[in-house]
């Protein structure tokens, strides 16, 4: 348990990404705003992006531009994390991208974000009372 | 008629009409939806709404603690933050570094990583920018009432290019950002950068464009069709040069694309042209993001 905590300490940026994972999800859960709960989402994946990067960090090593001839594979940080954070980053990007263009038809169409208005605007539409 | 009376034949007849179909549909204008008339029953509705909420706000306060503990002690469990005896540096990051340069002739490892080993995995990433696009041009696109809403935002728009000061300086800025992307494009494999990055800087160029100037005045500058045409002529590019690049250099069959002398820039094989391919879709892509959310269309 001791060990655990020491190594909380160490791992830091970890603790940070997920701290930031969490306020992305408590904003994408608690906000009744549609365009904030897309803005959550975005927080939630910078938080995986801080993970993948720091993931990817060997102390005291470069970054994978091989410099001088070098190379020894002991010389240079871990590059597949970056691969896969340019991933997420462009998925990430294109998600967002949606859900807004998503979000500005809803707007058109209802003339309010706020989720329980929309709740109650679509179960009347359901029922047949308006349209 | 007999049986072989199908859909085809009686197209080609031309017995079907289509005409139905391509029909614009009526949608009704913002001003003809009524706003939100509250019923009868609406004191009960948001009552039950409310106390529904309390209880998803407690159900979520709970979900989120449970969650953020479990991932504390994931994270209490993981190896220390920059070890290097990590069980991820393991022999595939080892592969990467150590024969990349002389397989690919990239020297930066991650543009060799990304372009040339997992060259697919890039192409699907430049795909779903595209589905993307796709996907935003027909929200914004068919949305009713756009002609309207056109007009509201045109009275508030501020004209920035009659600002002397705002106009020489994105004229003195514009080129250089363009000039920065196409510089972090071109020496994707030998530098920090690549088409993904190069491509956004491209892009930012094009958006303070299109902010200054006018969106209309950028649209007629960079017309609808050039920006289809290259995104399209990109992605067609990268899917035949990499499907080809792997029938003939994969799996230890002879590749003709010689890697070159790493370090120049005309070198690493396919990776310079894929880096461009991908530069162009990236900059295309949120260009036509911000023209889509500004003004409703490219």
């Amino acid at each position: 348990m001791n060990g655990m905590f020491q190594n909380l300490l160490h791992n830091y940026e970890e603790c940070v990404s997920v701290i930031l994972f969490c306020i992305g999800f408590c904003m994408l859960l608690f906000d009744r705003n549609l365009l904030k709960k897309v803005l959550g989402l975005d927080i939630m994946d910078t938080g995986v992006f801080l993970l993948l990067a720091d993931r990817g960090y060997i102390a005291g090593r470069m970054a994978n531009i091989i410099t001088d001839g070098i190379t020894d594979a002991s010389y240079y940080i871990n590059p597949i994390p970056a691969g896969l954070v340019l991933t997420g980053i462009v998925v990430s990007v294109s998600v967002s991208a949606v859900m807004l263009s998503l979000t500005v038809r809803i707007y058109r169409e209802y003339h309010t974000l706020d989720m329980d208005a929309l709740y109650l605007m679509m179960s009347e539409k359901r029922k047949g009372g308006r349209v | 008629m007999n049986k072989k009376d199908t859909f085809l034949r009686r197209w080609l007849r031309g017995e079907v009409e289509f005409s139905a179909l391509l029909a614009e549909p009526v949608y009704p204008t913002p001003e003809e939806a009524v706003p939100y008339e509250p019923k009868e029953n609406k004191h009960v509705a948001i009552r039950t709404l409310r106390r529904s909420r309390t209880g998803y706000r407690a159900a979520v306060t709970v979900l989120c603690i449970v969650f953020a503990l479990f991932m504390l002690l994931v994270i209490g469990n993981l190896p220390q933050y920059g070890a290097a005896d990590a069980p991820t540096v393991n022999e595939v990051p080892q592969r990467y570094v150590e024969q990349g340069m002389e397989e690919t002739g990239a020297v930066n490892s991650v543009a060799g990583m990304i372009l040339d080993y997992r060259a697919f995995d890039t192409l699907g990433e430049s795909f779903v920018l595209f589905t993307a696009t796709c996907a935003v041009t027909l929200l914004m696109c068919a949305a009713p009432g756009k002609k309207k809403e056109e007009h509201v935002f045109e009275a508030e728009v501020v004209r920035y290019d009659n600002d002397p000061i705002v106009r020489t300086v994105c004229k003195l800025v514009i080129p250089i950002i363009l000039m920065f992307g196409i510089y972090v494009v071109l020496n994707g494999h030998i530098s920090p950068g690549g088409g993904f990055s190069g491509g956004a800087i491209m892009a930012s160029a094009l958006i303070i464009y299109a902010i200054v100037w006018g969106e209309d005045k950028a649209s007629r500058t960079i017309p609808k069709k050039a920006i289809s045409l290259i995104t399209l002529c990109a992605l067609a590019f990268y899917a035949c040069s990499k499907t080809y690049s792997f029938f003939t250099g994969a799996n230890h069959i002879h590749s003709i694309i010689s890697p070159g002398t790493p370090g120049r820039i005309f070198s690493a094989g396919l990776i310079l042209p894929l880096n461009v391919a991908v530069g162009f879709v990236v900059c295309c892509t949120m260009y036509s993001f911000y023209m889509y959310f500004r003004r409703g269309e490219l």
